[in-house]
This record gives C-alpha cells, structure tokens and sequence, in this order.
C-alpha cells in the first residue's frame, strides 16, 4: 500500500456504510434498483466508478481481486482499476478466475464456473432497463411497483417484426425470482444464462444513474422471451484462434484491409488455461 | 468513561469491513451461520456480536430503535458516541430496529415496510438470540438458498412462521431480519420463506 493518504480502499467509511446498506438492501430485494449516494471518484463516469465503489465497500484484506473489461484481464481499464485497489487496499490481485474472492467485471461473466463464497461485481452504465422506453423516473418507477412489463414485451416483439428475431444481443433484460425486470449491464446474452441458480452473489453498480442491485445466489433469473421465439444464446460459429476453445464467447478480430479476420476468446484467462493451439486464420 | 460507554471497534476501518462481510454473507445465504470475530463491546445486555453489527451499518443517516430490553441511557449513549445514530421512540420511523427480547419483539408490521416505490426504505431489525443451534427449528426456501436451508434460533417472537408469511407477503416491501447470536450472525431477508418445521 503506497497511498496511506487515503482510507482503506479510498472510501471514506460513512460512504463505504451507506453502500453496504444499499447492498443489503439490494440483496433482501434481487433484481429491485437501490437508489445511493453515488461519490466522485478518481476516475471518470463510465470507467466503471460503480462498480469500484461497490467493490470498495466489500472488499477486505484477506480478498484476491480480479478485474475484467469485456473479459479481458490486461486492457485499460481493467489494469488500472486492479492497480487503483492494490495502492489503496493493498489487496492481492489475480487474473484467475478461480483463485479469485472478488471479480469486478465489464461487460463479460468469466468462462470458468463461478464458484460459492465469490463475488460477481458488474460496472453498470444504464441500471434501468426500461429507461429507452419510458424516460421519465416517476414513470419507470411506478411500471417496476406494478410489474408493469408489456412494454419491454412490446420492445422484442418488434425487434421480432422488424427482423424476423430477438435481435437484442447484449443487456439482454431478464426477470430476477419472477418479479423485477433487470438490465444485466451490457453483457452478452451468451452470458445471460451463467446468472441463473449462480452458486456466486452477483452486485451491480452504477455510479453515474446511482443505483445499487443484486442477485442472490440461487436465485432464479430468466431472460425474457416468447414461447414461439424462445431466448437463444449467440456465439460466432468458429473456434478460437488462439487455444481452440469451441464453448467460449468470441471477439471477432480483423487483421488486415482485405477480409482477414480471426476469432479469439474474449475470456483471456480462460483462453491462457486451455493450452496452447496453432494459430489459424479463419 | 471507557466503562460506562463501552468500547467500540478496535479498528474502525477493518473490523466493520470483517462484520459486514459476515452480515452480506448471511443475507445472501439465508439461514447460513456466519462468525462475527469479537471486536467490540457494548453495554450490557447488548451482546458484543450485535454490538459489531450495530457498529459497521449504523451512522447519522439511520435512526434506530431500541426495545425495552435495549432502551438503556448507557446502549443509546454507547450507539451516539460511537455511531452518532438518532435513538427514536417510534419503530415506523427507524432503519434499524436493535431488539434484545426477541420473545416480546412487537408486530413486523409496526415497522417501517418500505413503499411500492421505494421497498428499500424499510426496517433492518437486528434480532439478539442466545443461539442459533438450538430453539424451534425451520426449513427455509428462497432466493439465496440452494433447494432448503436449516434455520434454527432461540428465543424468537411468539407466532414466527405466521410473522414470516405475513412479511412474505408484502413483497417487494417488508423487513429484513438479522440475528446474532454470541459470536455469529444469520439472516432472513423478506424473501426467505419457512416452508415447514423441521
């Protein structure tokens, strides 16, 4: 620890109390949005300042902390927020998905099973997944009181009429124990299944909208659907580049001006783990 | 001065952080027995376990409330000193509700129940039991809980399972119950459900 100007974990503890009481609150009632007093940090909206600060409110000594961003380990954001807690919390670090307590992620849910007594912790930019239908806060407020979810229905359904399909492929909206529509943060909908019956908690922050949320573990979280355009899970029809993984979520990567392309985990901790692999073009 | 107050956490910053992670684990886990290290010491008969407790979530934005057993000038001074919490007479008017009799605990419903709104804004009551081995014995279902969980503690409020499905049934509003015993904490969050004696 190099930053002792700073409290634990850079919170102050009256803020780091207040998150832990929309925390608590957040769990009591899975998928509902706590409003809290979101603070300024050293970092600006939408790097993540959500889930940094629910991290900063949880996290303790004895945790080993992994950060991702769109499943990777070493990109921008995901290295100097992993930095920003070990100067000051002190906290160890990892880039293993199993040998870490808590995972603060953007955007992904690791490949590899999350396993009880972990913690999930999404970065959230739009905690309201009604917000594109209906403006007004009173409004979605009132329409998430009531269960009033048609209009999201009405939303797929002419995604449906407009292209033959769902064709909602990230923040896929899901319902949380059968009563609260939830947005699961920019996630794939590859990932959406990986919330259900999670052996681990799952928090969401977002810093900027100042809403706390969670998911129990256990709980049951079903994407929304229709009987005859039942949720479908998408990944790209190809085999990482890199390891040869046939399971894992890909990212598409264009290698020249010419229609070179190659297809490599997203998950880059689970790609290290699956062993080395001939590179192929595809 | 130490004495008549009562110590409060050792290390302010660490110790919350240990109990707090407690108390998350047991709500996220219903019914699961989660150890509360000894890292304070209320005034009697405030146990030192519901003393961390009490410690790491109140402050000046959460008035609580304190039952007869609790109502003591030495346990609201202990919590103003060291938490600078309002004590406030009224249970719908408080977020956190410190009950040291659980056997005489008044009505859940005389609490705060949060609103359709804003379910948040409902009581916390930390409930102080001698144990959470012994006493009546329940099967709990809900989010949280993989199939059904054991739950057991003594002494609880008289009539607890209809207390419960009364709560269950607010949903998304209600209470969220904690209890701690002398060195652990469980939790029943407003969505576990007691679907039978066990």
């Amino acid at each position: 620890m190099n930053a002792p100007v700073y409290n634990f974990a850079y919170l102050d503890e009256q803020t780091k109390r207040m998150i832990r009481r929309a925390i608590l609150k957040a769990i009591a009632i899975p998928g509902y949005q706590v409003p809290f007093a979101s603070r300024e940090m050293p970092m600006p909206y939408g790097w993540g300042t959500g889930g940094v600060q629910v991290t900063a409110a949880i996290v303790g000594p004895d945790d080993i902390l992994k950060v991702i961003d769109q499943g990777s380990d070493d990109t921008t954001n995901a290295v100097s927020i992993r930095k920003f807690f070990a100067r000051t919390a002190g906290v160890r670090t990892t880039t293993s998905t199993g040998d870490a307590t808590v995972i603060q992620t953007r955007h992904r849910i690791p490949e590899t099973p999350l396993h009880a007594g972990q913690i999930l912790v999404y970065q959230v930019p739009i905690p309201e997944p009604l917000r594109f239908l209906a403006p007004r806060e009173t409004e979605t407020r009132r329409m998430h009181a009531l269960s009033e979810y048609g209009l999201m229905h009405v939303k797929l359904y002419e995604d449906i009429a407009r292209h033959g399909h769902i064709a909602t492929t990230y923040a896929y909206p899901v319902k949380v124990d059968s009563r609260y529509v939830m947005d699961p943060s920019p996630i794939p909908k590859f990932d959406n299944p990986k919330m259900n019956d999670s052996p681990a908690l799952q928090l969401f922050g977002a810093g900027r909208e100042k809403r706390i949320y969670a998911i129990p573990p256990h709980t049951s979280v079903v994407s929304l659907d229709f009987e005859d355009h039942p949720f479908e899970r998408y990944r790209h029809e190809a085999t990482c580049a890199i390891c040869g993984a046939v399971d894992s979520f890909l990212d598409e990567v264009v290698t020249d001006d010419s229609g070179g392309r190659m297809f490599v985990c997203s998950d880059t901790d689970y790609c290290a783990t699956q062993g080395p692999h001939e590179v192929k073009r595809v | 001065m130490t004495q008549l107050l009562g110590t409060g956490f050792t290390n302010p910053v660490l110790s919350s952080q240990s109990t707090f992670r407690a108390v998350i684990d047991a709500l996220a886990l219903p019914g699961s027995i989660q150890p509360v290290a000894r890292t304070a010491t209320g005034p009697d008969p405030l146990s030192p376990c519901a003393a961390a407790v009490a410690l790491s979530l109140v402050d000046q934005d959460t008035p609580v409330w304190l039952d007869q057993s609790l109502a003591s000038d030495a346990i609201a001074g202990w919590l103003r000193f060291h938490t600078g919490a309002p004590i406030t007479a009224d249970p719908a008017n408080c977020a956190f509700a410190l009950i040291g009799d659980p056997a005489n605990a008044p009505a859940f419903a005389r609490f705060q129940l949060g609103t359709s709104d804003y379910p948040d804004r409902s009581t916390t009551i930390l409930l102080q039991v001698d144990s959470l081995t012994a006493g009546p014995s329940w099967t709990l279902a809900g989010p949280g809980i993989r199939g059904t969980q054991h739950f057991q503690a003594s002494p609880l409020p008289p009539n607890f399972a209809e207390r419960i499905a009364a709560n269950n049934a607010l949903f998304p509003c209600g209470v969220d119950l904690l209890f701690a015993a002398d060195d652990c904490v469980a939790a029943l969050p407003r969505t576990s459900r007691l679907i039978g004696a066990s």
